[in-house]
């Protein structure tokens, strides 16, 4: 039992991490239908500049929590204006253009941000200093499930319910939803779309970057190509989910961790990937539009 | 636009082989951009300064050194490209590759053209053992002698009956964990539990770790490089599982010590012996500070000895004659970084040896 | 004064958001941080002056836009192309850039490369101009929209294709006699991307099936070669084609599961397929010996001479030469056939295309089989190429590679394909300098393709089929 409690507490916080990237594919992916594939990069930007304030900051005499708060906010700032600045950049212009194209698009940030700190910083892995504190309280239960476990899932939960909050409750989500049901028609009634469309790419790179932070300080360590296997993993989450549900995305995440953790303990992390891509191929055949998405029907 | 770049390519080195044909090509290969550059800058940097040394000196049989630069990405596809310029640049012999994989790819190309090469990183077995490359000799000792010092070092300094050994699913991590597996079931004194690849770059190794633990193991054989290798001491700390973590030399990187930090203490792994009581080691890392003003980095010492090695070999057998030269790699002793060393009959260097390594109060100590 | 108000802000901008990473390096193994100010100038700078160009640029994509939805007169239009007449501002701009670049490439050597790609602009605006001079190119095409002139572009007439088309095979022919063995060397590497692209082309561009995993094929007929030889000792010649036929097959099988799938899903789960081939080569040590590969793969034979490596790279040359002749010949009948024109058909409007009467399933998995059949062959070669695989080759930044070939080429162009494999081969080998920027540049360079000339370099010249019976059914119609 303790086996099987330690395995589901390890993909319960895998997965949540998934599930916060996947949330950013998500969003973006019901308004603009466009699979963002730098977002991976985000969250490692999200994750080296939090490396770079604590790192200065350390250098500097500061300590302990401040420094995650510090840097998690640094993060968040940077990693949004990262994410406000591709959509503009790279497809804004591609809005009207075939479907392929702001995919390829994407593809091409993606690998040419991966570069960019690649050779602005280093291609060594750099030491993340480990800022979550370690609590006495969860001394006795840490071989199942430790601090940082607890951190990442709280944080996780406070981010999620504070953006179901912002969707459901505000104005700002009600514009949000209205420009993901009708592009046009929401224009039609007075909603900015250009600006909501931003504001989803800016709530998505700062999840991303509060991922990027957590999981960094959980494993102690960054480098430029961090993104790519977590970026591709929490798309995985996404389209298991049903691209383009918020809930969707948070269950998609949390199968996939849960998935990997069994399997890598009962079975053999061998194939660790296979098992997760075999488990998306199964799905999408099984329900080619993932577990809680809309089947949208194709009109002519 | 090819023909024409291609014309002024041939025109380039024509004009080279004109000017340069009484010098000694000493071709440098090995990844020098791109992720894995950190492996091969050192060596590189290790030969420009040999070269430099021995050229001031008058240079080797009256000629000067010439070096010919090449980076291959530690791809083999490229590092075949690599290997046909520096042949047909006219190289005698060649420092690298530094990859394993890349330099299985290019001995072929060494062999047809009677090179001999020297490897400072190349650790793979086969390369010396499986006699089908005359031409490749190493600075540095294969992972079959690494794995059996760790195995040894587990079953008779540690005495554990019960071993998980996990791999990166690597060439050169997979390859140390296969050896250390058929060393211990040839030992017949413990039992491996646990056999099995983690992937690299994943979120985190929770599951394995608890597998570790579920299964009793007492050590964990770990091949592969410190950025997992950090993670998984990490997580075995915070799991409070009491294996004891046992590696390889990829893993003896002052990263690891950085990025495990306290989880590091007692952790053990194996290693090129401690070089600092060698003169000429002192000597190559204050050669390399006083350069480029900061610690040279990995396999800096035995690309030293390599360059110094083939360097002595030409000098000692008298010309660059591939039987000659590789005849004097065999029968003549030189003085290096890493020791007075020469190469026996399958490539591998005499006297270059491993020990195992412990962290201690955040430093690497040898172990006797 | 707005324009240089806008720039002003975007550099600022830039300013701040490449701040962290540019102009900190934070090394927290020893505790040290390095404060490069100098590339904050810098950022500012390139912002700035790009900034400019962007403006220009996206104007310029707005404007024919407008005009060709409007149906205007387009050689108007194009003679109005703010490139051809603002000679001035352009010749400023580009100077703005090159001159810094030989300052700055003391402290960062990435300003050469904005130089360098502006320089390759400019080339194309010169060309532009020329071409418009002489009515050549598109201009010829929009003459002749409007008029009854003869079409003037070099592309579309005939003769001169097939002149270009011997010259061309003349130089490939004698090109390994001539250079030595490392140009060889680097061609056939070029080559071999040339081919996957052309592969790659049919299932991308032709059928508009995007495959992230396109390497997994090439792997497929990779690893076929180096076993068959390696325990069955099965030469070159015979395994050449069952590589390809088993490439064929796993594009089949791969095909199958993702046929109700659409665009983006399909992007994941091909991207999956390729980690898939890549793990299970890894960890199945008894298929495929696992990560430290297969070593000592026989080189092609031709009738068991022994070949130095001179010779042998010479003959690997000529099969590839003959094997790039073979695709292109293949891939432009198919293009041009019937079920080409069902890929096209499914690329431009699935639904539709069912509506005609065409068999979606079987339409999708010939495009995918075509595509993998390439790859296979290709990878046999590869594997006789370098005499040593190992799964490390065989990774998602190879399929990026390929990909970005087939978007800089032009998608659906086998002209552009030759062309995009050609530039970003070859340009890194002889500029080392920039081989370190290259995955920058790849990366830049396809979404900058997809935003201001998503045709590719070479656009595709799609067949026109004209009715050519009875006058008056054309008169009426």
């Amino acid at each position: 039992m303790d086996y099987f409690l330690e395995l589901f507490f390890g993909g319960l916080t895998r997965g949540s991490i998934y599930a916060l990237i996947a949330l950013g594919y998500t969003m973006v992916y019901g308004i603009i239908q466009l699979i963002n594939f730098a977002h991976g990069e985000i969250y490692m930007i999200g994750a080296f500049v939090a490396l770079i304030v604590a790192g200065v900051c350390t250098i500097y005499g500061l300590s302990g929590v401040s420094i995650l708060i510090l840097a998690g906010i640094v993060a968040v700032i940077y990693a949004s204006a990262y994410g406000y600045t591709l959509e503009k950049i790279a497809y804004r212009p591609l809005r009207d253009a075939p479907r392929l194209s702001p995919l390829i698009s994407a593809i091409g940030m993606s690998i040419f941000l991966q570069n960019y700190v690649l050779l602005a910083q280093t291609p060594d892995f750099l030491p993340f200093p480990r800022l979550i504190p370690e609590f006495a309280f969860m001394e006795p239960v840490a071989y199942i499930l430790g601090s940082p476990e607890l951190v990442i899932l709280v944080t996780t939960l406070v981010t999620m319910i504070l953006l179901t909050l912002l969707i459901k409750k505000t104005k700002i989500g009600k514009a949000m939803r209205a420009t993901q049901q009708d592009m046009n028609m929401a224009r039609l009634v007075g909603v900015s779309v250009d600006r909501i469309i931003s504001l989803t790419f800016v709530i998505g790179s700062a999840l991303a970057a509060i991922g990027g932070v957590l999981v960094a300080s959980y494993i102690g360590q960054v480098n430029f190509y961090i993104g790519f296997l977590a970026g591709v993993k929490a798309f995985t989450a996404a389209v298991l989910g049903g691209i383009g549900s918020i809930s969707g995305a948070v269950l998609g995440g949390l199968i996939l961790g849960w998935a990997e953790s069994f399997a890598a303990g009962y079975i053999s992390s061998d194939y660790e990937d296979v098992f997760t891509f075999g488990l998306l191929v199964l799905i999408l055949i099984l329900r080619p539009s993932g577990i809680l998405g809309k089947s949208t029907k194709q009109k002519v | 636009m090819t023909v024409l770049l291609s014309t002024l390519a041939l025109l380039l080195s024509m004009t080279a082989t004109g000017f340069a044909a009484d010098t000694i090509k000493l071709g440098v290969a090995g990844p020098h951009s791109g992720d894995l550059a950190p492996y091969g800058i050192p060596a590189m940097r290790a030969a420009q300064l040999v070269v430099k040394q021995v050229n001031a000196n008058g240079g080797i049989l009256g000629k000067q050194v010439e070096l010919l630069i090449q980076d291959d990405q530690c791809k083999p596809e490229i590092a075949t490209n690599t290997a046909t310029k520096l042949v047909t640049d006219g190289a005698n012999v060649v420092l690298g590759h530094i990859c394993s994989g890349a330099t299985k790819a290019a001995l072929g190309i060494y062999k047809d053209a009677k090179i001999p090469v020297m490897s400072p990183s190349a650790t793979n077995p086969p390369l010396t053992q499986s006699g089908d490359y005359p031409n490749f000799f190493r600075t540095i000792a294969s992972d079959d002698m690494q794995a059996k010092m760790a195995v040894d070092f587990a079953l008779n300094k540690l005495g554990v009956k019960k071993i998980a050994i996990l791999h990166d699913k690597g060439d050169y991590g997979k390859g140390f964990a296969e050896f250390a597996k058929k060393f211990v079931e040839e030992s017949g004194k413990a039992e491996i539990v646990l056999f099995e690849g983690i992937t690299p770059g994943a979120m985190d190794y929770s599951s394995i770790i608890q597998k570790v633990r579920r299964n009793d193991a007492e050590a964990l054989i770990f091949g592969g490089y410190h950025p997992e290798a950090s993670k998984l001491v990490s997580q075995l700390a915070r799991k409070r599982v009491k294996a004891a973590f046992i590696s390889d030399d990829g893993v003896k990187d002052d990263s690891f010590l950085k990025v495990a930090g306290s989880a590091a203490e007692g952790a053990y792994m194996t290693g090129p012996r401690d070089l600092s009581k060698i003169p000429l080691n002192a000597e190559a890392v204050a050669q390399f500070k006083a350069e480029y003003g900061s610690e040279p980095g990995a396999f800096f010492q035995e690309g030293y000895a390599a360059a110094l090695a083939l360097l002595n070999a030409i000098q000692k057998a008298g010309s660059t004659d591939y039987d000659a030269v590789t005849n004097a790699l065999r029968t003549q002793y030189v003085e290096t970084p890493v020791g007075k060393i020469k190469f026996d009959a399958k490539g591998d260097a005499e006297g270059v040896g491993f020990s195992v390594y412990t962290v201690k109060n955040g430093k690497f100590v040898e172990l006797q | 004064m707005q324009n240089l108000k806008q720039s002003i802000l975007v550099s600022v901008w830039f300013v701040f958001l490449t701040f962290p990473l540019m102009v900190v390096r934070v090394n927290t193994m020893d505790n040290i941080v390095v404060w490069r100010w100098e590339s904050l100038v810098w950022v500012a700078y390139e912002a700035f002056v790009l900034s400019y160009f962007w403006r220009f640029l996206m104007q310029r994509k707005a404007v024919r836009e407008k005009a060709l939805a409007a149906n205007d007169n387009l050689v108007e239009l194009i003679k109005n192309d703010s490139l051809v007449q603002n000679n001035f501002i352009f010749v400023l701009l580009v100077l703005l850039q090159i001159v810094p670049a030989f300052f700055y490439s003391f402290v960062l050597p990435w300003s050469y490369l904005f130089g360098f790609f502006l320089l390759a602009f400019l080339l194309a605006v010169g060309i532009r101009k020329y071409q418009y001079r002489k009515g050549l190119g598109s201009f010829a095409r929009v003459d002749e929209a409007v008029s009854d002139k003869p079409r003037l572009n070099l592309l579309e007439n005939h003769s001169f294709r097939i002149r270009a088309q011997l010259v061309i095979l003349t130089i490939s022919l004698i090109f390994p006699l001539v250079v030595d063995t490392y140009q060889s060397n680097i061609m056939i590497s070029a080559l071999i991307y040339v081919v996957l692209g052309l592969g790659l082309n049919i299932s991308v561009g032709l059928a508009g099936l995007l495959d992230l995993g396109y390497v997994a094929f090439f792997g497929v007929g990779a690893y076929s070669y180096a076993l068959l030889n390696h325990h069955f000792g099965l030469g070159f010649w015979v395994t050449l084609p069952i590589g390809g036929l088993l490439g064929c097959l796993f594009g089949v099988l791969l095909g199958f599961p993702i046929l109700r799938l659409r665009g983006d899903y399909l992007a994941i789960v091909t991207l999956g397929f390729g980690m898939i081939f890549k793990v299970v080569m890894e960890n199945w040590d008894a298929l495929s010996f696992g990560p430290s590969g297969i070593a000592n793969i026989d080189k092609p034979g031709l009738f068991g001479i022994d070949m130095d490596l001179a010779g042998s790279t010479v003959y690997i040359y000529y099969i590839m030469i003959a094997l790039v002749v073979f695709t292109i010949i293949v891939t432009n009948r198919l293009k041009n056939s019937r079920i080409g024109r069902a890929w096209i058909a499914l690329r431009e409007d699935e639904i539709a295309c069912v509506a005609m009467g065409i068999d979606m399933a079987r339409t999708k998995l010939s495009a995918y089989a075509l595509g993998a059949f390439w790859a296979g062959m290709v990878g046999v070669l590869f594997a006789a190429k370098t005499t040593f695989i190992n799964p490390a080759s065989f990774t998602f930044m190879e399929s990026a590679i390929i990909l970005s070939i087939v978007v800089l080429g032009g998608m659906g162009s086998i002209l552009g394909v030759i062309l995009g494999a050609f530039i970003l081969i070859l340009l890194p080998e002889y500029l080392r300098a920039f081989s370190e920027y290259r995955m920058l540049v790849f990366g830049a360079s396809m979404t900058l393709m997809m935003i201001f000339r998503p045709q590719g370099l070479i656009s595709n010249l799609r067949q026109t089929y004209q009715y050519k019976g009875s006058k008056e059914m054309s008169d009426n119609g």
